[in-house]
């Protein structure tokens, strides 16, 4: 096991892992901005060291400076939290060739599944659904017409050479199939000189649900069930839950062995998670792999009772997880939301400032995850989450009744935070029956 | 309401232009690209811009509420004279550190390292208290990653304290030297 491990990260995650370091006996080094200094957090490391300005490439990503601070505190790993350099194979290349371990799947695994169009391969060769397509240029109506019969219509027809929603079109039959084809094809030309088309099966309301995955390096890999990320604005999750409320046994089974058998595929080695899209008939299709521990890893935590960044440090550090598939149990229902500090009232508006009252929630069920105090000061430098608060009760009404309940008693003043919408997504009857999408959030909000 | 100050040094070797039309029209052009950084800085609540140009170099930092004077090299062609808002002392030889007054001047780590005071372990220290130092005199050594890079004084002084001691280990923003600056 390590004797040292420095986080190349910052708030609530560096907090995260400075916590799994010491349950495991493991020192702790924070390294930090000139705008982190003084964080509370960073006194619950063994040693901090200042590694630059507020500006991220001057600090959180520059990777001279956080090696030199690796080697001034002698730390044998590092932990890159999420964001920041966690998906950046130059660094895990770096680390390897400073002979410091980075915690974290190797360099060429991380290379492999973190290019799309790799890993769609690579999830297809594994057995694995992509959204359906033409597999490259349709090249008349005809063609078209029966690749778009194979897949399944609902069609989108999309630009090879597109962007920005143009040169873009939804065929629901054959009739509206080769209108939109032949005007798809003349808006591609006008509008980007290309008018080859292709075509992909068209999601209808989709849900994103991915699956939490961990591989020890000895061949064992282990699922901890998925999570419901549908609650999103922006592409940026709001909510998280598991189980998705909507699947049957037999559907989750299916998608937990589809993402472990991707990430054996990659010879992967470490967390990942990967990420579905589901339709309304409940079939799956593979999107891509995040390559790293996501925000979201408690939830998964919760509902199988296991501390994931512990397991990251014990594979990283060549331990067997000794569990099988078998012992990894789950139980109860887990929903996690964010807490930014954003104004949902203005656009979700950025809202720097200093915190004068902080007072989180507490009692049972409840897990609340943050890096903030009174008195603490929210940098306009990095990303907005203040907190995540995580509830846990045996049933999924139990669940949304107790955040409901945490996320009233949250006192965050006077900086404008995210919680008054959480509150009317958690209330909003669609969201209670679950019959929401990737876009619910946009269309109701 | 937060005021910008900033700061230019002026950079002597170049000859001030006795063509006041000129200089003028440079100044202008200058100061107008100044008002634009500082409209940008505004418009997306930035807190600090650095801007190099081959050997020109800028910055325009935000006040804090803990503030910090940093002297910055070089800006277009030498002119003398305030300008509004600004900080920044007349003209002068090479490069000045602007310091609050009667407090000394602090040379700060750049970068994450070991400190070295003396090129090798049998040499004389690069500098001691009372040394003479200009902008390019190197003042210690910063291993980082078994690079050794030379660290120079960036001001005009005389060392008065010798803060860092040899052999530790430095973060960024550290002091390492106070200097009474010229």
């Amino acid at each position: 096991m390590f004797s040292r491990v420095l986080i190349a990260n910052r708030g609530e995650i560096a907090l995260r892992v400075i916590r799994a370091c010491h349950e495991l006996g493991i020192e702790a080094v924070a390294v930090y901005s000139e705008a982190d200094k003084g964080a509370a957090y960073l006194d619950m490391a063994d040693e901090a060291v200042c590694i630059g300005p507020a500006v991220p490439a001057q600090s959180y990503l520059n990777i001279p400076r956080i090696m030199s601070a690796a080697e001034i505190t002698n730390a044998d790993a590092i932990h890159p939290g999420y964001g920041f350099l966690a998906e950046n194979e130059n660094f895990a290349q770096i680390c390897r060739e400073c002979g410091i371990t980075f915690i974290g799947p190797p360099p060429e695994a991380m290379r492999l599944l973190g290019d799309k169009v790799e890993a769609r391969k690579l999830a297809k060769e594994a057995g694995v659904s992509l959204v359906p397509g033409s597999d490259g240029v349709v090249e008349d109506i005809e063609q078209g017409l029966k690749i778009a019969a194979g897949i399944g219509y609902p069609v989108m027809i999309k630009a090879v050479a597109g962007g920005g929603g143009r040169g873009m079109r939804v065929a629901h039959n054959e009739m509206s199939f080769r209108s939109g084809f032949t005007s798809a094809q003349a808006e591609a030309t006008a509008a980007f000189g290309d008018g080859s088309v292709y075509l992909e099966k068209l999601i209808v309301e989709p849900r994103h649900v991915e699956v939490q995955v961990m591989a020890d390096g000895t061949g064992n890999v282990l699922h901890f069930y998925e999570r419901d990320c549908s609650i999103q604005r922006r592409h940026q999750k709001m909510i998280e839950e598991s189980p998705c409320p909507v699947i049957s046994e037999k559907v989750r089974q299916e998608l937990c062995e589809s993402a472990i058998r991707i990430i054996k595929h990659a010879n992967y080695v470490n967390a990942a998670t990967v990420e579905f899209l589901l339709d309304k008939d409940r079939h799956f299709y593979f999107i891509e792999v995040n390559t790293r521990i996501q925000v979201e890893h408690p939830v998964s935590e919760m509902v199988t009772g296991r501390d994931l960044i512990k397991m990251q440090l014990q594979v990283a550090s060549g331990e067997k997880l000794g569990l099988t598939q078998k012992d990894i149990k789950h139980r109860g229902v887990a929903i996690e939301c964010r807490v930014n500090a954003e104004d949902p009232a203005n656009g979700f508006s950025p809202c720097p400032g200093t915190i004068t009252r902080f007072i989180p929630p507490g009692g049972p069920g409840i897990r609340v995850d943050t890096h903030v105090y009174q008195g603490w000061t929210v940098s306009p430098n990095y990303d907005s989450m203040l907190c995540k608060l995580i509830a846990y009760r045996p049933t999924r009404d139990e669940a949304i009744a107790t955040m409901r309940r945490a996320l009233s008693e949250f006192v965050i003043e006077p900086i404008k935070t995210t919680i008054p919408a959480s509150l009317s997504i958690l209330s909003h009857n669609l969201f209670v029956k679950s019959k929401i999408d990737t876009e619910f959030v946009e269309r109701n909000f | 309401m937060l005021a910008i100050i900033l700061i230019l040094a002026i950079l002597v070797g170049r000859q001030v232009t006795n063509r006041k039309g000129s200089a003028m029209a440079q100044w202008d052009e200058q100061f107008s690209k100044l008002k634009q950084i500082i409209e940008m800085m505004k418009d997306h609540n930035l807190v600090e811009i650095q801007i190099k140009q081959g050997e020109e170099e800028l910055c325009v930092k935000k006040a804090q509420p803990v503030q910090q004077i940093t002297a910055v090299p070089m800006f277009g062609a030498g002119l003398p004279g305030a300008l509004p808002g600004a900080a920044a002392p007349a003209a002068g030889q090479g490069q000045e550190a602007v310091s609050q007054e009667d407090k000394p001047a602090e040379i700060k780590s750049p970068l994450v390292g070991t400190f070295y005071a003396q090129p090798s372990p049998d040499s004389e220290p690069f500098v001691e208290l009372g040394s003479r130092v200009e902008p390019d005199t190197v003042v210690c050594i910063i291993e980082a990653m078994k690079v050794m890079n030379e660290i120079k004084a960036e001001m005009s002084g005389v060392i008065v304290d010798v803060v860092a001691a040899n052999g530790s280990a430095v973060e960024y923003g550290q002091v390492l030297f106070k200097v009474r600056p010229d």
